[in-house]
């Protein structure tokens, strides 16, 4: 019953009027970047986080995470419609989701793709109010040594869902390790890696970083490209589906939420790995496979339940445990710090209202989703129509709004500028930076957590792997595991055909 | 031995030249410490010789497995939109938001392919009104409208 209580206390927060307005302001803002190719979740997140400044945690939170599986559902409508994946997570909905919409039946891809989402996003909506509560009181039994393992983990896994060479993705995160802990060192409060400058005493802004490798990185890139934007959209007739859609729907639709939803709580896992999970799954289970890539419904309901339960169950490691398990989470964690709230296990004791809160908004949010999109699809469509000539200086804009106002400084935007042109540089050589974000935020608080273990036991570096200390030496044997998984020549083929069908 | 994937031998020289940096800057400015009592240069020092590691790894590598070469760089956008930034925050005090807000829109329409006065000048007017009536108005952010010599700002 306790449950009960605290979902009641969340829709509560979550039904205010202020909450409503914010929810549905980062429903439409995720929907509209889900349209638009070019333009991530991570990127507007980080644009956003400076804002958010001005608003109490609970609505900056509701807004953020709205844009989240926002970008799932507009990512999905530009899929079927015209072929373009809008979010990387939507890239195999194209494949079936496209072929429907040219036989006419781009209606009911769309409903299934709407209802299966909304099923799914509901479904780990309560998956996060059971699993959330007892995960986070085993972590506040973690001593350092548990959240320093926990954290390479989480690293770990990061590096395995990065694009190619898996030496280079470690490596990234130990840059991005690096350069989170340059400023003061809180234990002996010395200057490290400042240079005399004084606007890095505080080190560098976790904002500033990701606006720099996400944003000015990514426009640099797509300036390369001439711009050629043929537009064909399908004519959207009825949006009904069939008795017999029905019929083939709903048992992906389940498959796709339960798969999702395991994938997401993954540290390193969400929408992306969600969504190629589910389809090959489909694939294999269905009674049609020689229907896929023609136009199966199952294609469509199977991965595009899984994205929206992965973007939502990713939160139950950022919420319980403080860890987060992709960059969008990184984010997140970056907005809860702005706001002065220190993440981890204790938040939800803590500040009931913004955890419970957070977590009913999103089902709140799902039903906007739904309620909303379907009468507003042309005008998504419409909106694809706008040059990137126009675009790029727009988000420029906004990008540097943001950063210049996080301390009223020019150094801020300088540094994003060169983070920008290193974030260049990186797409360039096959580096990816999402696993260098992940480390630029966990750097201090593994620093802080492998300090204090090493103290604890009196410089016993096997503190970590003693069986006194049975969470640690999992959470490192998970990591080794891992590891080697991924290192196995037949699993990196299977990783590497799933990463060129998406660059596909 | 010959560079066969280009990728990973630049990669990997910029790993090694970080990870390097980083050695040799922690252990000339910070007190290593003991593993029990961690000087505010141990840990640098582990991830840098750890990060040198991993880019020595990804350079034998780029010379023993063949990769695509590093593609060509397009040097036109990389500097107008780093510019455009970097104009905006140096403007931002002595042009006021206005001002920076043409240097910004400006540069960066120069990086892309094409650049018509007339268009960028509309969108400069629509991005301007924005940014005033939502973040200077609306979300009361402390930015100067109007440039530094002039006293009174026409636009309050």
């Amino acid at each position: 019953m306790e449950i009960l209580n605290n979902l009641i206390l969340g829709f509560g927060v979550a039904i205010t009027p202020i909450n409503l307005f914010y929810c549905l302001i980062g429903c439409l803002l995720g929907t509209l970047i889900g349209v638009l190719p070019g333009i991530g979740p991570v990127a507007t997140i980080a644009m956003l986080l400076p804002i958010t400044f001005n608003l109490n945690p609970i609505s900056a939170l509701i807004m953020l995470s709205g844009i989240y599986y926002g970008a799932q559902y507009g990512g999905s409508t530009t899929a079927i419609l015209v072929n373009i994946p809008g979010e990387s997570s939507s890239v195999v909905t194209c494949l079936d989701g496209y072929q429907m919409a040219r036989q006419g039946r781009a209606g009911p891809a769309l409903a299934i793709a709407a209802i299966g989402s909304f099923f799914a996003g509901c479904a780990a909506t309560l998956l996060i109010a059971f699993a959330a509560p007892p995960l986070a009181e085993l972590a506040l039994k973690f001593g350092p040594a548990e959240y320093f393992s926990l954290m390479v983990l989480g690293l770990v896994a990061a590096t395995v869902l990065a694009h190619g060479s898996l030496i280079k993705a470690i490596a990234m995160v130990i840059f991005g390790l690096l350069l989170g802990i340059a400023g003061t060192d809180v234990n002996s409060g010395v200057l490290r890696f400042t240079f005399d400058i004084p606007e890095l005493s505080d080190g560098i802004g976790f904002v500033v970083v990701a606006m720099g490798m996400f944003g000015t990185a990514e426009i640099i890139a797509n300036l390369e490209m001439k711009e050629k934007r043929q537009i064909f959209t399908a004519t959207l007739k009825s949006l009904f589906p069939t008795k017999e859609d029905w019929k083939r729907s709903w048992a992906p639709i389940m498959r796709g939420t339960i798969l999702g939803s395991m994938l997401g709580i993954l540290p390193g896992g969400g929408a992306l790995l969600a969504s190629f999970g589910a389809y090959t799954l489909e694939k294999k289970v269905s009674k049609y496979p020689h229907e896929f890539g023609k136009g199966a419904i199952e294609g469509v309901a199977g991965p595009e339940s899984a994205n929206n339960a992965g973007a939502q169950t990713s939160f139950i490691p950022m919420l319980t445990l403080g860890i987060p398990g992709n960059a969008v989470m990184a984010l997140m964690i970056g907005a809860l710090m702005i706001q002065g709230i220190a993440p981890g296990p204790q938040v939800m004791n803590e500040k009931p209202q913004l955890f419970w809160g957070l977590i009913a908004s999103m089902w709140v949010g799902n039903l906007m989703l739904v309620v909303l999109n379907l009468p507003l699809i042309g005008m998504w469509i419409k909106l694809l129509t706008v040059p990137y000539r126009y675009l790029y200086p727009s988000i420029l804009v906004f990008m540097a709004i943001g950063v210049y106002s996080l301390s009223n400084n020019a150094f801020d935007v300088l540094i994003m500028a060169v983070f920008g042109i290193l974030g260049y540089v990186c797409v360039k050589l096959e580096c990816e930076p999402a696993p260098m974000i992940l480390g630029f935020i966990l750097g201090p608080l593994m620093e802080e957590n492998l300090r204090r273990a090493m103290l604890l036991s009196r410089g016993d570096p096997f503190v970590f792997v003693s069986p006194s200390k049975p969470i640690s030496l999992g959470f490192l044997v998970a990591s080794a595991i891992l590891l080697t998984i991924v290192a196995m020549p037949s699993i990196r083929k299977k990783r590497d055909e799933a990463f060129a069908a998406e660059d596909a | 031995m010959k560079i066969k994937s280009p990728k990973d031998f630049w990669a990997g020289v910029m790993f090694i030249g970080f990870g390097l940096f980083t050695v040799a800057w922690s252990l000339t400015h910070y007190q290593m410490g003991t593993a029990v009592r961690m000087g505010p240069g141990y840990f640098p020092t582990m991830l840098g010789g750890l990060l040198v590691v991993l880019g020595v790894a990804v350079l034998i590598e780029s010379m023993v497995v063949v990769g695509p070469p590093v593609p060509a760089f397009f040097f036109r956008p990389l500097i107008l939109i780093s510019a455009a930034c970097v104009a905006y925050g140096y403007l931002m005090k002595p042009l006021g938001l206005i001002g920076a807000t043409a240097a910004l829109v400006f540069i960066s329409a120069f990086g892309g392919h094409e650049f018509k006065w007339k268009e960028v000048s509309i969108l400069f007017v629509i991005l301007v009104v924005f940014s005033v009536l939502v973040f200077v108005k609306g979300l009361t952010l402390p930015f100067p409208l109007c440039p530094d010599f002039i006293e009174n700002c026409p636009i309050r």
